[in-house]
């Protein structure tokens, strides 16, 4: 069944009739990343407008894959249910070479999480979700109005806003740019992306069809039905499937891109042509970035600040973490309770995470794109070994699915306690007695304590659950006990085995202030 | 007793595949089967073992006239 596109209503923006008083925050862009941002600063006790140029969600389903990380973000803010709900949940990916297959990867091994490794839904899903969730939250969200221009000054940033009835000005204290790859904030700003352009092509076609492929990745090399290139095939909700297919460097995307040229292509994937389309396009590999994300008054998030080739699912799920470590930043600051100086962790964080990214995705383009000469010779052999010795195996590199990053922080920690659980990871999820650990750690920060009684530290919440297995395992592991401060990003910020209260205080201070 | 390791041994493959790619970066195709070549010895030398290096050669060699070529 495909998606019923409702569009959301234009009203006339005050700013019409008279000079609007300046707001906190404006967010550009209604896409998944403003949404989410919007939300999340609004969870922190900051109103947002949010401004887009159109009305309605995503046309056509591109992010797809959200991974755990995207899911318990998702959660926090309020939607991670009905995503899981909807969505199709998978953790198994299958790689194969021609016939055979050479590579799996099973992306949650352990139980006690809320969320699962990776769920697929329609990005347009998501945002519906989104847009009702800011919609109950009373976020001022205008559709049909267009950022046209910016001004940046010491304290404020003016921008212009074009409506179907004329253009005002919006004063903000701070403008978060979430308006996409091709950014017009970037542009206004006169800044680029910095990077690497790969010279590949990809179609991507998603089609409704009856059939019951397990929910599970599937991605070829070389398969017989698609003349030697590369392709993916993997479900979503409501008989919707995702197939990528290579096409090389050398196609017309304008030919490539007629139905009477799509359909034969896929009917050599699944058999038939008992299908409909639902969406397709056809895009070029980018893995590029911004060199910072904030610029004075202004702060890049998701793809505006970095894109990355769509295989390992890191655009979407690397937006939303882009939004969790600047939420509770950018909120603090605009309470006054962080110094502006806070926001330089983000764009230390952000652009740290978004190298892993480019880097991971540049190496999975290479390895499905191999330039001619050794880069494919070292491709094929990869290949030609893996159907013969486990080595070679996880060698095959058809995309490296989203992880989160682990935040380089000087901050106090422990030898001894479970590497996973250390300064700058993401707290890892546990079961507790009513709920799950990732749930009691949302809103601000909290002093997890295990063994022992938390110390009562000014501007922390105390979380001494009872001791389980799933708690030892994964934050004390041969310890007696621990002492941890986790963000409200749910990231930890430090921990010890015993702490004082100024001791605690002081990480405090230095996670807020951005000095770890 | 002499045995080749065929199960992953490499921490952190990728990385070491991206510094291998990268070790040919900006050579003509004949000087990366040079290179090729020079490393095969020097990785042969590391082992040592003349078992251990007989049936990596096996290994390397099965299946090679049956691959097609690259391209
Ligand atoms: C084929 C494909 C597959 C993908 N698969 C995945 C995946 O599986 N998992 C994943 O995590 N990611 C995936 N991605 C990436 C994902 O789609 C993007 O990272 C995500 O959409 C970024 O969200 P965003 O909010 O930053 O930008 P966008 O979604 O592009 O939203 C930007 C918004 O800004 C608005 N806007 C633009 N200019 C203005 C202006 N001047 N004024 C006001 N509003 C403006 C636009 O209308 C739009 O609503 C995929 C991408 C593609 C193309």
């Amino acid at each position: 069944m495909p998606y019923d596109y409702k569009p959301f209503d234009y009203v006339p923006p005050p700013g019409l009739r008279g000079p609007e008083p300046r707001q906190r925050v404006a967010i550009v862009g209604a896409g998944p990343i403003g949404l989410a941002m919007a939300i999340e600063l609004a969870n922190h006790g900051v109103a947002a407008v949010v401004l887009d140029d159109n009305n309605v969600v995503s046309v056509g389903s591109r992010a797809i894959c959200w991974s755990k990380r995207a899911l318990e973000i998702l959660d926090r803010l309020g939607v991670g249910a009905a995503c899981v709900q909807k969505g199709v949940t998978w953790k198994v990916g299958r790689t194969f070479h021609r016939e055979a297959e050479v590579f799996n990867f099973d992306l949650l091994p352990e139980d006690g999480h809320k969320m699962p490794a990776f769920v697929n839904l329609q990005q347009y899903w998501v945002e519906e979700y989104l847009v009702e969730r800011a919609q109950a939250l009373g976020i001022d969200l205008r559709w049909k109005n267009r950022v046209v221009g910016l001004a940046q000054h010491p304290d404020h940033a003016v921008l212009t806003v074009e409506t179907p009835d004329g253009t005002y000005a919006l004063e903000a204290d701070w403008v978060v740019a979430c308006d996409g790859s091709r950014s017009p904030v970037r542009g206004m700003l006169g800044l680029d992306f910095e990077g690497e352009l790969f010279e590949e092509r990809f179609l991507i076609a998603d089609i409704e069809m009856e059939a019951d492929f397990p929910s599970e990745r599937r991605f070829w090399f070389e398969p017989a039905f698609h003349n030697g290139q590369s392709a993916l095939l993997h479900k979503q909700p409501d008989n919707i499937y995702r197939i990528d297919l290579q096409l090389g460097w050398t196609t017309d995307p304008e030919v490539e891109k007629q139905p009477e040229r799509i359909i034969p292509r896929i009917e050599r994937v699944v058999g038939h042509r008992d299908f409909k389309l639902d969406w397709t396009s056809i895009y070029t590999f980018q893995c590029r970035r911004l060199r910072h994300f904030v610029h004075d008054r202004v702060i890049f998030a998701g793809d505006s600040a970095h894109l990355v080739s769509p295989f390992g699912a890191r655009g979407g799920n690397s937006g939303l973490q882009d939004v969790d470590a600047l939420g509770w930043r950018l909120a603090a600051v605009v309470r006054g309770e962080a110094p502006v100086a806070a926001l330089a962790a983000y764009d230390r964080e952000r652009c740290f995470g978004a190298d892993e990214n480019l880097l991971n995705s540049s190496r999975s383009t290479r390895f499905m794109s191999p330039a001619e000469g050794v880069e494919r010779l070292f491709r094929d052999a990869v290949l030609h070994l893996a159907g013969r010795a486990d080595f070679a195996r996880p060698m095959v590199n058809s995309g490296r699915l989203s992880v989160p990053c682990i935040y380089p922080l000087h901050a106090p920690d422990v030898a001894g306690l479970p590497d996973k659980a250390r300064p700058g990871a993401v707290a890892p999820d546990a079961p507790l007695e009513d709920g799950w650990l990732l749930e009691a750690l949302a809103g601000g920060f909290t002093v997890l304590a295990l063994g022992q009684e938390a110390p009562e530290v000014p501007g922390t919440r105390a979380l001494s659950p009872a001791l389980t297995e799933t708690l030892r395992k994964r934050y004390l592991g041969g310890a007696e006990k621990a002492l941890y401060l986790i963000r409200p990003d749910q990231v930890v910020a430090a921990r010890w085995t015993g702490a004082t209260p100024e001791e605690v205080a002081e990480a405090l201070a230095a996670a807020r202030e951005g000095r770890t | 007793m002499s045995h080749l390791i065929t199960t992953p041994n490499i921490a952190d493959a990728d990385t070491f595949y991206a510094s291998l790619l990268a070790a040919h970066r900006g050579l003509t195709e004949a000087e990366s089967h040079a290179l090729n070549a020079r490393l095969v010895l020097v990785l042969a030398n590391h082992i040592g073992d003349r078992k251990v290096l007989e049936l990596a050669l096996a290994l390397a060699r099965d299946g090679a006239q049956t691959v097609q070529p690259a391209g």
